[in-house]
């Protein structure tokens, strides 16, 4: 059987979409809307809507992506870009098989998870203050 | 503890896991002395909250109890079940996110999963029952035989015995999968062994129902991580279900519902509807009775779940999904063989109509003959 | 019983018992009216029996107008009634496999929002007859307790199925449950109320026509 027979199995919803992916991009405006008007930052989580095989991708395409993406190393990798609206991120965190454990559209001006927490300063501090206490020269 | 279990109305309840745990410390510390950076525990914390099906706007929430909770026990007692809510559960395990709530339990006791065997292992399990004794949660799957307790029994005690054993020092219960929530398959018509379900045994502990068959490994995590969070029961339905996660049905949140509502369905597996995934209602589907977190939350790491691979939901969160009139029969189709039941009753009454008929007939023609008709001579008398 | 447990009952044994009743009921009844028989008419025939008989089954759809004029209400609102529940009872996908599965045959389905709009005219209009049997003194005067109670029968499965159709309230398998229940309800009635007119309609009408037929005129 050459390639062009082989049967499409129901693994797709044809081209129409279901009914979430204009109202999750128009959320997305909302949020953008309101992080202008009043610095009200909000967080969409991409798992909790029922979206068809391919709906994902759509918006994620839709959204594009922008200036900056980072990378981070945590428990697996995470991926975080800014999509081509700017103001407007897409957070994929993964596990340590590559698999999506979560995803998640933020409205801000940076994703909390990127920035360096207290927590970590204060360890870091601690691990330099030893490194330099150890340091003979 | 608190002792007012006030399960049926479904309301979330304190459970206090504090007192008396084995391992000191809070998950913060544990996680912090274990190198977990911050950014790490975010992330978790995310994902968690992800997985418990709670808004975003909660993460912070979810990071600051996180942080301050303790390790509670769990015990885990596998009755008469299969291990596929074992199986489902520790394929969630193969996540790192979700590897850390595992971290964040003592899991004590589980006799497919701990490396102690024999009386070994029984002495965990006592030794954790009593330490923890009022703080420890106890986990359960599959269901309990009443009919005759040697039906299943572990190091020769009968299930109903262990059970209420374990129950007693319990904090509160989760019941995980069909069979130790609802009886599940082993109480399936004929119910051989007189299997019933952990409620209808233990009636004074908070009890959480997780069931399917088996459950989403993220909704089992999910429960256990509320618990870690809270603290406290999740809120339940009628049924002792986490409404966050069984609180909307398949069908409503299914994405071939739009085909549904116009019409569009799969005639049998290999048309062209089944082919253009329109819906499977036809096919026997079961999503619009059925209350559970797969058009969501999805199976194998979210890559799917049984629709979408273009399998009717056969209903397996809801109590009795095997006795259902059969899989592949539709929800709006009779489980009995209803056209003979009306050809026999046609026939039978056709039978006694004619009968009747004829009685009436009968009836007739003998007043009318026994009928005298009154003549102007009877009226002189 | 759990809801789960109610809804199998309704599907299967409940399902049974009602249609024994209702189809025992129904052929005996007929059977009853047939055999019945009918004087020899000893007058030379003017004309067809049945040819008449089967026209006037037809011609008395059409309301003459003094008739139409003296209760408006009951025809035009009888008919919507009638219309869109004939729509939502045999053009609903659901309800088509429930008839696939007991005759064998199937025929296409309309939309889930056609349906929905025709279970809600029904609904409105039964509200209407209802309301006009009331207010209007003569009909509430012959209305006796048979005639609200098949109007009550009538009335449920028609609200639970739209209830059913749209969730509302309680859980899906309550909801189904209780339109199973409700249409076995209206079976197990049906043949010991007036409900029968739907077959007896149209063995009266034959008649009525027949008779005229016979005479050699117009019915």
């Amino acid at each position: 059987m050459n390639p062009a027979e082989t049967p499409q199995f129901n693994i797709h919803a044809g081209n129409e979409f279901t009914w979430n992916v204009k109202p999750i991009l128009h959320e997305i405006r909302h949020a953008l809307q309101r992080f202008l008007d009043n610095g009200e930052t909000s967080i969409i989580d991409l798992r909790s809507i029922p979206l068809a095989p391919g709906e994902e991708e759509s918006i994620i395409e839709t959204l594009g992506r922008g200036e900056v993406q980072a990378r981070l190393d945590v428990l697996g990798a995470s991926e975080i870009y800014e999509t081509k609206y700017t103001g407007v991120w897409l957070v994929t965190h993964y596990n340590d098989s590559d698999s999506i454990v979560s995803r998640f559209i933020e409205v801000t001006e940076m994703p909390d998870v990127l920035k360096s927490q207290r927590e970590d300063v204060v360890h870091a501090l601690n691990a330099l203050v030893t490194e330099l206490g150890t340091d003979k020269t | 503890m608190t002792k007012d279990k006030n399960l049926k109305n479904g309301a979330p309840e304190q459970v206090n896991l504090e007192k008396g745990t084995p391992v000191k410390g809070t998950l913060g510390e544990a996680l912090r002395s274990q190198g977990v950076s911050r950014r790490s525990f975010m992330k978790f914390c995310a994902t968690t909250a992800s997985m418990m099906a709670l808004p975003p706007a909660m993460i912070p929430t979810i990071a600051r109890a996180l942080e301050n909770a303790r390790r509670p026990s769990v015990i885990w007692l596998s009755f008469q079940e299969c291990t596929g809510c074992t199986e489902s559960l520790t394929r969630a395990h193969t996540s790192t996110v979700e590897s850390l709530i595992f971290d964040s339990i003592s899991l004590d006791y589980h006799h497919t999963l701990q490396a102690a065997a024999g009386h070994g292992a029984e002495e965990a399990r006592e030794v954790a029952m009593e330490e923890n004794y009022g703080n420890y949660l106890l986990v359960v799957d599959g269901s309990i035989p009443l009919d005759n307790p040697g039906y299943s029994t572990i190091a020769g005690i009968s299930n109903l015995d262990m059970l209420n054993e374990a129950a007693k020092g319990a904090a509160a219960i989760i019941a995980v999968g069909t069979c130790a929530t609802y009886g599940g398959i082993p109480h399936a018509n004929p119910n051989p062994t007189g299997a019933v379900s952990v409620k209808d045994i233990i009636k004074d502990k908070p009890i959480i129902n997780v069931p399917g068959c088996p459950p989403i490994p993220v909704v089992i995590t999910g429960v256990l991580a509320h618990f870690l969070t809270f603290g406290s029961l999740p809120e339940l339905d009628h049924i002792g279900r986490p409404k966050a996660f069984y609180g909307q049905s398949i069908h409503d949140r299914c994405y071939r519902r739009p085909f549904y509502d116009k019409g569009q369905f799969a005639e049998t597996f290999d048309d062209e509807g089944a082919k253009k995934g329109w819906c499977l209602f036809k096919l026997g589907c079961k999503g619009p009775t059925t209350y559970n977190a797969c058009a969501t939350t999805k199976w194998n790491n979210g890559t799917s779940f049984p629709i979408e691979s273009g399998h009717p939901c056969i209903g397996c969160s809801e109590p009795d999904f095997w006795d259902g009139g059969g899989f592949y029969k539709a929800l709006s189709m009779p489980t009995v063989d209803l056209s003979q039941t009306a050809a026999y009753a046609a026939a039978g009454a056709a039978a006694a109509g004619v009968a009747i008929g004829l009685m009436n007939r009968s009836k007739k023609n003998t007043s009318n003959k026994i009928h005298v008709k009154t003549t102007l001579e009877d009226l002189k008398k | 019983m759990s809801e789960i447990e109610i809804l199998s009952w309704a599907r299967g044994p409940g399902l049974q018992i009602a249609t024994v009743i209702f189809v025992a009921g129904v052929v005996i009844r007929i059977f009853e009216i047939l055999l019945l028989g009918r004087k020899a008419n000893l007058a030379e025939a003017k004309g067809s029996e049945m040819s008449s008989g089967l026209k006037t089954m037809i011609t008395r759809t059409v309301p003459d107008k003094t008739t139409f004029k003296r209760s408006s209400v009951t025809i035009v609102a009888g008919y919507v009634f009638h219309i869109g529940m004939f729509i939502s009872f045999f053009f609903f996908a659901p309800h088509i496999l429930f008839f696939k599965d007991l005759i064998g045959i199937s025929w296409p389905s309309l939309p889930g929002a056609v349906i929905d709009a025709c279970a809600v005219i029904s609904i409105i209009a039964l509200l209407a007859v209802l309301v006009n049997r009331l207010t209007n003194k003569v009909m509430r005067f012959l209305t006796n307790f048979e005639d609200l109670l098949t109007w009550f029968l009538t009335f449920l499965p028609l609200i639970t199925g739209y209830f059913a159709f749209h969730r509302i309230g309680f859980t899906a398998p309550s909801l189904l449950a209780a339109h199973l229940l409700s249409v076995e309800l209206l079976l197990v009635v049906f043949p010991f109320t007036k409900l029968m007119h739907t077959f007896t309609l149209f063995l009266a009408r034959w008649y009525n026509g027949a008779i005229s037929g016979y005479r050699g005129v117009e019915s």
